[in-house]
């Protein structure tokens, strides 16, 4: 499956420039300027974008953190204690 | 007679005076027009208060002016509350006021109203001011009561609309003394923690009063200065704050503001989705194009160009072809005649011509005899004539 990898998203990438560079990638084939070799490989990884797109969506829980700060007003994000 | 009496020094008088004036008036609630306000650079506050029949002198020392919610100015109608004092180097006394508040029915209005047109004047609630809200933030900052309901609807609707992301609580007092500061600290603590990519500043419905540290300057101040974006929620709908007007965002309700900060999940699997079926098709588009492009090469004059000299090959191939067919059949049928004229030529040399004309074959044992010197007496002969042969004997 991830026989071919992408230069320009990681599996580690945000889902905004996940869907940024899906984005791209469409409008890049539907303008139709794009050699046939081009196109195939824009092809596999638009597929494989919109795969990461989809699993970072589908990624469940909320996290809830909370602001601490200390005596001496050092700040630090900590687990929320419910 | 008075003047039997002992005389008393000043400041045994004034000493006596400020007893019976501070003890007598320990805490009173004076109502006038406020006149001659100063603001020390010490920060204690100084002014008059009059009315047609008289005048008070007062002062607001630092650490309760801090608390005052809205900006004196000359020839507002107040109330003060607080104590009489007497200072005793100058002989005078005055009000020493804990708390002061405009006069009158939604006194708190007029003063919403000032620090509106205030921060307005400064340009706080200027659109340009207004920071866009990041389109997926991965943390988010809500500043509000760590109880009740605000933060709990926050979180149901981030829950259930984009829960892959961080939400850090930062705890703070929405109501009561010490509120509007902690707010403020918040927005400040938030901004200097970095990795928030936005703020909601959030606290559910209430009286003005309930609502009011959202309308203290401290409180406006730190949003103005807030590099991360602030979305308010601040009370019910037709509430409005002046952290709403300072705020890059102004959110209805906390619900509300927190769909307002993050998208919609099954809004953007759709759009992921719909990108998918688009990339087919994009795809599917350029495979049919250059499929006709081949298609039309192929039928093109550039590209038949090789095919035709082929043909024209071909064609000069059958030309010669045929023509060389043409010159063989010209060659068997000259052969033929040839043949016809041989033939005759053989026929006219046939003997059997001869026989026709009347001449006869003789032979001898089966030789053909043409002397007469080959014969003699008895032998026996074969006369071949047209029509048939006889045998014969020489006598």
């Amino acid at each position: 499956m991830a026989a071919k990898k992408s230069p320009e998203i990681k599996p580690d990438a945000t889902f905004e420039d996940a869907l940024r560079r899906l984005e791209e990638i469409v409008g890049l084939l539907e303008g139709g300027n794009v050699p046939l070799e081009q196109a195939m490989s824009l092809y596999e990884e638009g597929i494989a974008v919109s795969r990461l797109c989809a699993r970072k969506l589908a990624k469940a829980e909320l996290v809830l953190k909370k602001l601490a700060k200390d005596a001496e007003g050092n700040l630090a994000i900590t687990d929320n204690e419910e | 007679m008075a003047n039997q009496q002992q005389p008393l020094t000043v400041t045994e008088l004034t000493r006596r005076i400020k007893q019976t004036l501070e003890g007598g008036y320990p805490s009173v609630l004076v109502e006038g027009e406020i006149s001659n306000v100063r603001r020390h650079t010490s920060g204690h506050l100084y002014f008059t208060l009059k009315d047609e029949g008289a005048q008070l002198s007062g002062v607001m020392w630092r650490s309760r002016v801090s608390g005052l919610r809205f900006e004196p100015e000359d020839g507002m109608k107040v109330i003060v509350a607080g104590r009489i004092s007497v200072y005793e180097p100058r002989g005078a006394y005055q009000i020493d006021a804990q708390s002061m508040r405009p006069l009158g029915v939604g006194d708190l209005q007029i003063a919403f109203e000032k620090l509106k047109q205030k921060l307005a004047a400064e340009g706080l609630f200027d659109e340009a001011r207004k920071k866009p809200l990041p389109p997926f933030p991965r943390r988010i900052g809500i500043i509000t009561s760590p109880t009740g309901a605000v933060i709990q609807d926050i979180r149901n609707v981030i829950s259930r609309r984009f829960p892959s992301l961080e939400a850090v609580l930062c705890p703070v007092p929405v109501q009561g003394p010490g509120a509007a500061k902690a707010i403020a600290t918040a927005i400040d603590d938030c901004n200097r923690i970095g990795g928030i990519d936005v703020l909601i500043v959030a606290r559910g419905g209430g009286s003005l009063e309930d609502l009011w540290a959202f309308n203290e300057e401290i409180v406006a101040r730190a949003l103005s200065r807030s590099l991360v974006p602030v979305v308010s929620a601040v009370g019910h709908e037709t509430d409005f704050t002046i952290a709403d007007f300072v705020a890059d965002l102004r959110a209805p309700t906390p619900s509300a503001a927190a769909e307002l900060v993050v998208p919609d999940r099954r809004e953007l699997l759709e759009n992921v989705t719909n990108s998918w079926y688009r990339l087919h098709d994009a795809v599917l588009e350029i495979l049919n194009r250059q499929r006709d492009r081949i298609h039309n090469l192929l039928t093109s004059y550039a590209f038949n160009r090789p095919l035709d000299l082929l043909r024209q090959h071909s064609q000069r191939v059958d030309e010669l072809h045929r023509s060389l067919l043409r010159t063989v059949e010209h060659g068997i049928s000259l052969t033929s005649a040839r043949y016809a004229a041989l033939g005759q030529h053989l026929q006219a040399l046939d003997p059997r011509r001869a026989l026709q004309r009347g001449f006869a074959i003789v032979r001898k044992a089966g030789e053909v005899v043409s002397s007469r010197a080959l014969l003699k007496s008895r032998d026996a002969v074969e006369i071949e004539f047209r029509d048939g042969s006889v045998r014969s004997t020489i006598t």
